[in-house]
């Protein structure tokens, strides 16, 4: 039960996105988004290091070293793109007025905990960059991840074990299995991935799961 | 008559002591003030606390700097990047004191410190790790996790255009931290590519007024941090 590809889940999340939507992408499988959003919708990223309008990747060898994004990726500017510096990037991360952020997890918890910041080893020297300022700040926080770890663990849990990178942000989770509402009554399977049934995808998950009685297979 | 271009990097780093709050501008590779770094190892000051939001890669700039063992600590969001080997080899000898902060939170103390304000409160890490020990406040219902502000003795900032006045512009996503930096600190010591006469900035695109500017060096080839 493999489910969708990485292409697949960030083009499931990327049809959720509205027209005019102001939106961050976390590092990892959501970079991939930009590549899916359906036409005729003009989308706006934002990149924390301080633009708003991020494009394309540039052709090989066509970047400009001084335009890069949170990746510390090459980036190209779209038309009507505007650059700030960090301060009122992160005023507008943190003053709610960043649409959406898709992040990648580590683990959620049921109630919407997000830990994406570090695994609690002591030997590796933290790192946390704008993680807790996107989780803790943007108006929405969807995140996009695997079902499961490498070795078959849920990442979808009851309580996060790793540390957390802020409580109860998270509403809405795609992975390769199925998209999961995080809702005041719990957890609500909206879509299942083809070939998974609803058994099996509460045994690949931490926490309970409701089954929303108008689920459908996710379409992408 | 105003004129904060100074002649050499010696004059930019006069007066600089041991002990001393620095602030370093740039993401990543863009903006990182490269000369300005090599300026003041240079100069020589010791017992550093090093504000950045990187810790380098390879072993040039900022990573040099780590890498003299002049620097005590480092106030940073995101040491462990790809190529961070002089932060991880100082950080494990247990040489290198860390403190890490997110970076919006970074950014918004050095911002209540050039703002006269003395402290914030966030809900950004409330709850985590990063607030532990922090005094925190529910307010309407939410747990927020009060912030103090950060001070620079010196700013080291990247700018494009400069005159004599200090007023700056930048190239690009090069801004990132130098605006706020420049305001942050004592001295804000800065590296310009060009050096333009007083008014051929026009006024409503100055990105930082000179008043928050105090030495202007001229680094007209200036190296992009990362580049080999």
């Amino acid at each position: 039960m493999k489910g969708l590809s990485r292409d697949d889940i960030a083009r499931r999340a990327a049809a959720d996105l509205w027209d005019g939507a102001v939106v961050n992408l976390g590092i990892g499988l959501p970079t991939l988004v930009a590549n899916f959003v359906p036409a005729g919708r003009e989308i706006v990223y934002h990149s924390e290091n301080g633009v708003l309008g991020v494009g394309p990747t540039p052709a090989e060898g066509k970047g400009d070293p001084d335009l890069i994004n949170a990746s510390k990726a090459l980036i190209t500017l779209m038309p009507g793109a505007s650059i700030f510096h960090h301060t009122d990037s992160f005023l507008m991360i943190r003053g709610g007025h960043i649409d959406l952020a898709l992040l990648g997890g580590m683990q959620v918890s049921f109630e919407g905990d997000l830990a994406n910041w570090s695994t609690g080893d002591e030997k590796m020297p933290p790192a946390v960059g704008g993680a807790m300022d996107l989780a803790a700040g943007a108006r929405g926080v969807h995140v996009l991840m695997e079902h499961t770890t490498k070795d078959g663990s849920p990442k979808i849990v009851e309580r996060c074990t790793y540390p957390i990178t802020a409580k109860k942000v998270v509403k809405r989770i795609y992975t390769n299995l199925a998209v999961i509402d995080v809702t005041p009554s719990g957890l609500v399977a909206r879509e299942l991935a083809p070939g998974v049934d609803f058994p099996d995808l509460q045994s690949k998950t931490g926490a309970k799961l409701d089954l929303a009685n108008d689920w459908r297979p996710i379409s992408v | 008559m105003i004129d904060k271009i100074v002649k050499s990097m010696a004059d930019a780093f006069a007066g600089v002591k041991d002990g001393s709050v620095v602030l370093v501008s740039g993401f990543g590779n863009a903006g990182i003030p490269v000369e300005l770094i090599d300026g003041l190892i240079e100069q020589g000051a010791r017992d550093l606390t090093v504000v950045s939001n990187n810790a380098g890669s390879g072993r040039t700039d900022l990573a040099r700097l780590l890498g003299t063992g002049r620097v005590r600590k480092l106030v940073c969001s995101y040491p462990r990047t790809s190529g961070s080997v002089v932060f991880e080899e100082m950080y494990s000898a247990g040489k290198l004191e860390l403190e890490l902060v997110p970076q919006g939170t970074l950014s918004e103390r050095m911002r209540a410190a050039a703002a006269g304000i003395g402290g914030f409160y966030t809900p950004t890490a409330a709850g985590t790790k990063l607030a532990e020990g922090k005094e925190t406040r529910e307010i309407d219902g939410r747990e927020y996790v009060l912030e103090k502000p950060l001070k620079g003795d010196l700013a080291l900032v990247k700018a494009e255009r400069a005159d004599r006045w200090g007023n700056l512009t930048y190239r690009l996503a090069a801004r990132n931290f130098g605006p706020t930096m420049a305001a942050a600190a004592d001295i804000a010591v800065v590296q310009a590519r060009e050096i333009v006469e007083l008014g051929a900035i026009e006024p409503e695109l100055v990105v930082t007024p000179g008043i928050f500017v105090d030495r202007v060096v001229h680094v007209p080839n200036p190296k992009q941090a990362g580049a080999p």
